[in-house]
């Protein structure tokens, strides 16, 4: 018999959102400093699973992923009764905040992609001294509309189907074909509307220009990744956010697109891993030559 | 007046002429497609096609317009697009049907109910011709 078992260990917390509990599943592997990680819009925690399991960066941090509400194993909460779910920037905010708290996580480094990528600037505008460092993957402070959102929930039109169509446009077309349908196996499985209903945060709730620049990142160094073949959040969305906050680092990254995380996690960690090693560094003055 | 074709009007006509052979050799998509009757009109912006589906699968093929044919939708595009989007690698904001409505190099028209409700079927339908090597200046 053959066969083995990934590293990383999934367990529900309980932790209160706008005055309600909400239970939450999370997969955590590794040791050192807390490193949280923010799925994409529509999908979940499943797409950092290649980061999770990684032997390296396992040794230096504790790396994090939650399922936000109404998402992947968590539910929605108790009192929802079936009206529209909407995220918005308060909301989501908290949602960080209260999961980093319950977890009793101290100064954790939090890295998000797409609207966990602008989630991570309203982080960085509004509560900078929690964390150690912020990490934006295809993030920019604003982007412009592509296409209709209220394709996405309709009786007439399968959800799943039409979520994973959409984006699988954003996916570079070097990732290889297995985390690719990987990448939309997330999207054909996400729940009614909640995939629309995270993109009133990321079209509507969360437009960002305008107070970007008041991010201060002496007080928390700020990483922005962005792949070439992401048109949604584009390389000149990400510049042009970057141009606006002084110290913030951008990088471009070849051959991936709007997941690069799980499209291509191998090309993913080549642009990560100096970017983690860095935020080592910085957190082990002490040490000289760290590296992950 | 639509100008005389130049070479690569003339490779995008010739792909797209060739899709339903293309289609009939992929019976996966025809199965995503099963449940799809529709008239629409696909190709290039000056010279599209007429296109008629019957439960998957590409029954005919005409250079529009014909005469009096009613399509519920319409995804054209400039020659120069589908020959950049069927590379073996399209160019980063050439390698989607809506990265290409995005920069304008395209345009999606009429009802589409059909197109977004099969909209991975027509992605790779109309992806066909890179995957049997496109052959035309990008």
């Amino acid at each position: 018999m053959t066969g083995h078992i990934e590293p990383m260990v999934g367990r529900y917390i309980h932790v209160e959102i706008e005055r309600e509990m909400h239970r939450i599943y999370f997969e955590e592997n590794g040791a050192g400093i807390p490193l949280v990680c923010l799925h994409t819009a529509g999908s979940d925690g499943r797409q950092w699973r290649h980061l999770l399991a990684d032997p390296e960066f396992s040794k230096k941090f504790r790396i994090i992923a939650f399922d936000m509400p109404w998402h992947g194993k968590s539910n929605p909460p108790l009192s929802w009764t079936g009206e529209e779910y909407r995220l918005t920037t308060a909301r989501y905010t908290e949602t960080v905040r209260a999961f980093c708290t319950a977890l009793g996580l101290e100064k954790p480094v939090v890295m998000g992609c797409s609207i966990g990528g602008r989630i991570v600037l309203n982080l960085a505008i509004d509560h900078a001294a929690e964390f150690r460092a912020l990490i934006g993957l295809e993030a920019a402070d604003f982007q412009a509309p592509w296409y209709d959102t209220s394709w996405l929930h309709r009786p007439d039109v399968h959800g799943g189907e039409v979520c994973a169509a959409l984006v699988s446009g954003l996916i570079a077309p070097q990732s290889p074909e297995s985390p690719r349908r990987e990448t939309l196996w997330a999207y054909m499985q996400s729940g009614p509307g909640i995939f629309k209903g995270d993109l009133y945060f990321y079209r509507v709730d969360g437009d960002l220009r305008g107070r970007v620049e008041s991010i201060d990142t002496d007080a928390c160094p700020l990483y922005l990744l962005t792949g070439e073949y992401d048109f949604s959040c584009t390389p000149d969305d990400t510049r042009r956010t970057a141009a606006a906050i002084p110290g913030a680092s951008v990088t471009i990254m070849e051959q991936l697109g709007h997941f690069p995380m799980s499209e291509n996690p191998e090309q993913f960690r080549r642009y990560i891993a100096p970017v983690l090693g860095e935020i080592l560094k910085q957190s082990t003055p002490t040490k000289q030559g760290e590296h992950v | 007046m639509t100008p005389v074709p130049n070479a690569t009007d003339v490779a995008v006509i010739s792909a797209f002429a060739g899709i339903p052979a293309l289609l009939e050799q992929a019976p996966a998509l025809i199965f995503r497609g099963r449940a799809l009757d529709c008239e629409c009109r696909l190709g290039p912006l000056d010279r599209p096609f007429h296109v008629s589906i019957r439960g998957g699968r590409i029954i005919d093929l005409t250079p529009a317009p014909g005469l009096m044919r009613s399509w519920r939708f319409s995804y054209r595009a400039s020659p120069t697009a589908w020959a950049e989007y069927w590379q073996p690698v399209p160019r980063p904001g050439w390698h989607d049907l809506f990265a290409l409505t995005k920069r304008e190099e395209a345009t999606l028209e009429g009802d589409l109910h059909p197109f977004m409700a099969h909209l991975q079927y027509f992605k790779d339908v109309l992806a066909l011709p890179r995957l049997h090597r496109f052959v035309g200046p990008a």
